[in-house]
């Protein structure tokens, strides 16, 4: 009973404060958000709404390789949006390749938002040595483009792990490549704003009653990072999506075997001259339609969080 | 100013010193170099020979010592996969991409600083709006779709431009150029384009909340309060104090076009360093790999290096002048 | 109406006011309806006199001066009454025509003298662009002139100093230099909002003893907002008291610092300390001012007055002159059935 009343008065509270009212005060802002929630939701039951499992090679048909799109001429209701070179259903390959991309984006900002946070806190909050060293190392890496990074993290898992286990382990290999290539944005906000937290009165008061220092980083100056860090984490989800799309496009990232939007771009990419113009188009249109999305919803929160940037 | 240069370029080789520290880890303990270069058949005593002739018996330091001084010559070993010098291999390759990455970054600024300033001095016009769309739509779409979308447009369907390589070059001894043909010029078009249009939109974005930040700060306001032209304010206080911290930011991000040309010349098979990187991450060619990295990273330590005593020169905070702040 | 009946007075022979405030009001659209920042201010400004403006934050003080400077922020904009100098409404103008009269006719002083000058240019170039923009003079001339400013502010070795960038300069010195760079065009008006709120003690009384000077020398009109009812008695010819958006009470500041009628001003000053009065208790005022969107109806400050009355909560008291020169805004002061 109270529980119910808590949570109705807290739903309450949402919808009638600044946040939600916000979020409605911008079509664009609704529209990115239903984007982004279908297509959250279209990755999470691709299982259940997908016409083939496209990462099973009994399930394809060679003979069914390069069908157009269903409305073309010699297209087909079995693949709506036609067919790659191993006969793959793309819209199937499609649902399946964005909830691979989701996850590694998901996971990979899940590690720079831990790594990121932590080193931020402790680097403001400790100061001296501490903050110079992580500072130092993050501001070397911050003058290096995260897609550098990553190929040379994959380049080196590469060159440790043998050629047939690289493929088991590839996708936790991308989720650590993006992952630490993406934690100093977080660190760095996270440090300034523990900087100035700390000084205030009520980290001093709580000091004073000898309350030990990682309770108040964890209780006290964590948060107060958490719009700014929800801001980052967006942004940098869409940066992950890409990442992850650009590796895999390069052919260091998921191989083709269990492709993600990426993966089917490159192997488009092929047979574009051939005319076979849907393998790229549909996985690139769904790519930029999600990515889109994401950084439209990332725009809002940076501007709902920090107004005087609008 | 003296005082900064030499304290900087320290920094830098420090830095540089770094970066070698982590190539010549990747050379010498991922994989083993000598299984590398050798065959299948390669008996055990001509192994330790090789082993030994490489000096890779020596100890650590001794082997990292040497390693930063064949660096520093511009020697960076042979290539496991080619078998040629990595020295010859990048030099063949380096005029490419510079020339490909200079052509984005001028593009990239001579667009991108002015459509910064007009969205942050109209923010209200169609045209401002329209300029923040493509920014967003330039940010969410991949360099290597829009690469593959051009293709697509100019070169399958109105065939005007060639999709890939470099098309006729000038060989001048030192520097190969294809900035003096027709075909040069043409297949440079699209890549180019492709590499800028991130840049482009990222300095646009940066300029626009530069400038809108200072034009926030009181002294744009007193400006104002003492009846400087609509022109003076804008174009005079606001965007010299706009430029200052664009001119830090912007530097490191042309820096970084050259490590994006890796995406652009596979795209376009563009044969400059990005693509032989791109091999040799597939092949585990860690020669090249760690050339490379190296290579990157004096490019950025320069950068850096011009970007900060630039910045000194702008702004006459930094100057050193303390002569007198007692009043 | 009472305006009008002063000025006709004044055509037949005495000095015309140089500026007249008539009923401004400023809003700000916002999400929740429209919040009404200022209203009912009306004032009148005579050349070479100094009129306080006192109130606590947020009571309209820099919202009355920026209004008549034309440098609402916005979505802030007037929506009522008319700004007259020398009979020209200045709400009426254009933002171009605005600009001209700011400078030229309205000087201004800010609050921070570290963030009112612009780091990247020196103090000359400040100086000969705002002279060069107002004044037909030649380069040159604006540079002697420039120079002659800064002297005049009281900044040694002028010479030396017109090619320094501010961050070169002490906070007082930066605020001559504000005040060289208001003054410099030689207005008729400066507004000068907190000139020394940011500064050390020890500079204050300086900068306010110079700016004193100046409005003598140059015949200069000044409104100086400030929440330091010392500095006011020190300097103003009249002050002019604002609570929650509006002129409670606006007399001559011998007046009103001896005979303060409206309770807000009765509290106001009792709240200074006088240095051998003997009381060592600061007497305050109970409660704070409300926020724009919660201003109480009737009297604004009938929440936090002693002597209310039943009249206070129905009605916004009108201004009413309650000894010579002298208006207050309170119903203990309304005729019952008068008015």
């Amino acid at each position: 009973m109270e529980v119910t009343e808590r949570i109705r008065d807290s739903l309450h509270r949402f919808f009638d404060g600044d946040f939600w009212y916000s979020f409605t005060q911008s079509k664009i802002t609704m529209i990115s958000g239903g984007v982004t929630a279908v297509m959250l939701l279209a990755a999470f039951f691709a299982p259940l709404i997908s016409l083939q499992n496209p990462f099973d090679p009994a399930a394809l048909n060679l003979m069914d390789a390069f069908t157009p799109p269903v409305w073309a001429e010699n297209g087909s209701w079995a693949f709506p949006l036609g067919t790659d070179n191993q006969g793959r259903d793309l819209y199937s390959a499609i649902l399946y390749g964005s909830r691979l991309s989701l996850f590694i984006g998901f996971a990979s900002v899940s590690l720079a938002m831990i790594l990121g946070v932590t080193l931020g806190l402790v680097a403001g909050y400790l100061g001296g040595i501490v903050d110079v060293v992580i500072m130092r190392v993050a501001d070397v890496q911050l003058s290096f483009p995260a897609i550098l990074i990553a190929l040379l993290i994959d380049g080196v898992a590469r060159a440790l792990l043998p050629n047939n286990r690289h493929e088991d382990v590839v996708v936790y290999v991308l989720v650590l490549a993006i992952g630490l290539s993406q934690w100093v944005n977080f660190a760095r906000t996270v440090r300034g704003i523990s900087m100035v937290e700390r000084n205030k009165e009520y980290v001093l008061a709580a000091r004073l009653i000898g309350i030990s220092r990682p309770l108040i980083m964890l209780r006290h100056i964590l948060p107060n990072t958490m719009g700014p860090v929800l801001v980052i984490a967006t942004i940098s989800m869409g940066v992950a999506i890409l990442l992850e799309a650009t590796l895999s496009f390069l052919g260091v990232g998921v191989p083709p075997t269990e492709p993600s939007l990426g993966t089917l771009i490159r192997i488009g990419q092929d047979f574009l001259f051939s005319g076979e113009w849907w393998i790229v188009i549909f996985p690139g249109a769904a790519l930029v339609i999600l990515v889109l999305s994401v950084n439209l919803l990332g725009d809002w929160l940076r501007d709902y969080f920090n107004p005087k940037l609008r | 100013m003296f005082v900064l240069i030499v304290r900087r370029t320290f920094q830098s080789i420090i830095v540089m010193l770094v970066v070698a520290l982590l190539a010549f880890t990747m050379f010498r303990y991922v994989g083993d170099p000598v299984a590398m270069l050798v065959g299948q058949e390669t008996s055990l005593q001509e192994r330790a020979a090789l082993r030994e002739n490489l000096g890779l018996n020596d100890p650590v330091p001794v082997q990292f010592g040497r390693f930063v001084l064949n660096m520093v010559q511009g020697e960076f070993g042979i290539s496991y996969q080619i078998g040629r010098p990595v020295s010859e291999l990048i030099s063949e390759r380096l005029p490419a991409t510079l020339e490909l990455s200079l052509l984005a970054a001028l593009f990239a600024l001579l667009t991108g600083i002015p459509m910064g300033i007009y969205t942050a001095l109209r923010p209200g016009r169609w045209l401002s709006h329209f300029f923040l769309t493509l920014s967003l739509v330039g940010i969410s779409l991949p360099t290597f779709l829009i690469g593959i979308l051009l293709i697509l447009l100019f070169g399958v369907i109105l065939g005007w431009l060639p999709t890939f390589g470099r098309g006729e070059v000038v060989d001048l001894g030192w520097w190969t150029t294809g900035l003096l043909t027709e075909s040069g010029i043409k297949s440079l078009l699209m890549p180019a384009f492709t590499l800028g249009i991130f840049q482009l939109t990222l300095i646009m974005r940066l300029v626009r909340s530069e400038m809108l930040e200072v034009l926030r700060t009181d002294y744009i306001k007193f400006a104002r309060a003492r009846g400087l032209t609509n022109r003076a304010v804008n174009f005079g206080h606001a965007l010299k104090n706009t430029l200052v911290p664009v001119i830090t930011i912007t530097g490191l991000q042309l820096g970084s076009i050259i490590a994006f040309a890796i995406i652009t010349e596979t795209v376009f098979q563009w044969p400059g360093m990005g693509l032989l990187f791109i091999g040799a991450i597939s092949s585990v060619d860690i020669p090249i790999m760690s050339a490379y990295l190296v290579l990157i990273a004096l490019f950025f330590v320069l950068i850096n290096l011009t970007v900060d005593i630039l910045y000194n020169v702008v702004d006459p905070r930094l100057r050193g002048d303390m002569r007198s702040s007692l009043g | 109406m009472e305006g009008a009946e002063r000025s006709q007075e004044e055509s037949t022979g005495q000095v015309q006011p140089l500026l007249s405030v008539r009923d401004l009001m400023v809003q700000f659209p916002n999400r929740r309806g429209v919040l009404t920042a200022i209203q009912d201010i009306s004032f009148d400004l005579m050349p070479g006199e100094i009129l306080g403006v006192v109130g606590e934050s947020g009571a309209g003080k820099s919202m009355t001066g920026n209004a008549i400077i034309g440098l609402l922020e916005p979505p802030g904009r007037i929506v009522k009454g008319e700004i007259l100098l020398e009979g020209k409404n200045l709400a009426a103008l254009s933002q171009q025509a605005m600009r001209r009269i700011r400078g030229r006719d309205i000087g201004a002083i800010f609050q921070d003298p570290l963030t009112s000058l612009n780091p990247l240019y020196t103090v000359g170039d400040m100086l000969v662009e705002t002279i060069l923009t107002h004044l037909p003079l030649s380069r040159a001339e604006a540079q002697t002139r420039a120079l002659d400013m800064l002297s005049e502010v009281g900044i040694p070795a002028p010479h030396e100093r017109i090619g320094h960038y501010p961050h070169q300069f002490s906070g007082g010195m930066r605020q001559r230099v504000v005040i060289a760079l208001a003054l410099c065009a030689n207005p008729k008006l400066v507004i000068a909002d907190e000139p020394t709120t940011a500064l050390d003690v020890s500079v204050q009384a300086q900068i306010i003893n110079l700016l004193k000077r100046l409005s003598k020398e140059h015949g200069t009109a000044v409104i100086l907002i400030t929440h330091d009812m010392g500095v006011i008695a020190e300097t103003a010819d009249r002050v002019c008291v604002m609570y929650a958006g509006r002129i409670v009470e606006i007399g001559p500041v011998r007046q009103i610092i001896s005979a303060p009628r409206h309770p807000y001003t009765v509290g106001l000053m009792a709240a200074i300390p006088k240095i051998g009065s003997g009381a060592d208790k600061l007497i305050q005022i109970e409660g704070v001012m409300p926020r724009l969107d919660g201003i109480p109806a009737g009297c604004a400050f009938n929440p936090r007055c002693p002597q209310k009355i039943e009249a206070c909560t129905r009605t916004v008291p009108p201004m009413i002159a309650v000894a010579e020169n002298q208006l207050a805004a309170c119903h203990l002061f309304t005729k019952p059935g008068g008015a």
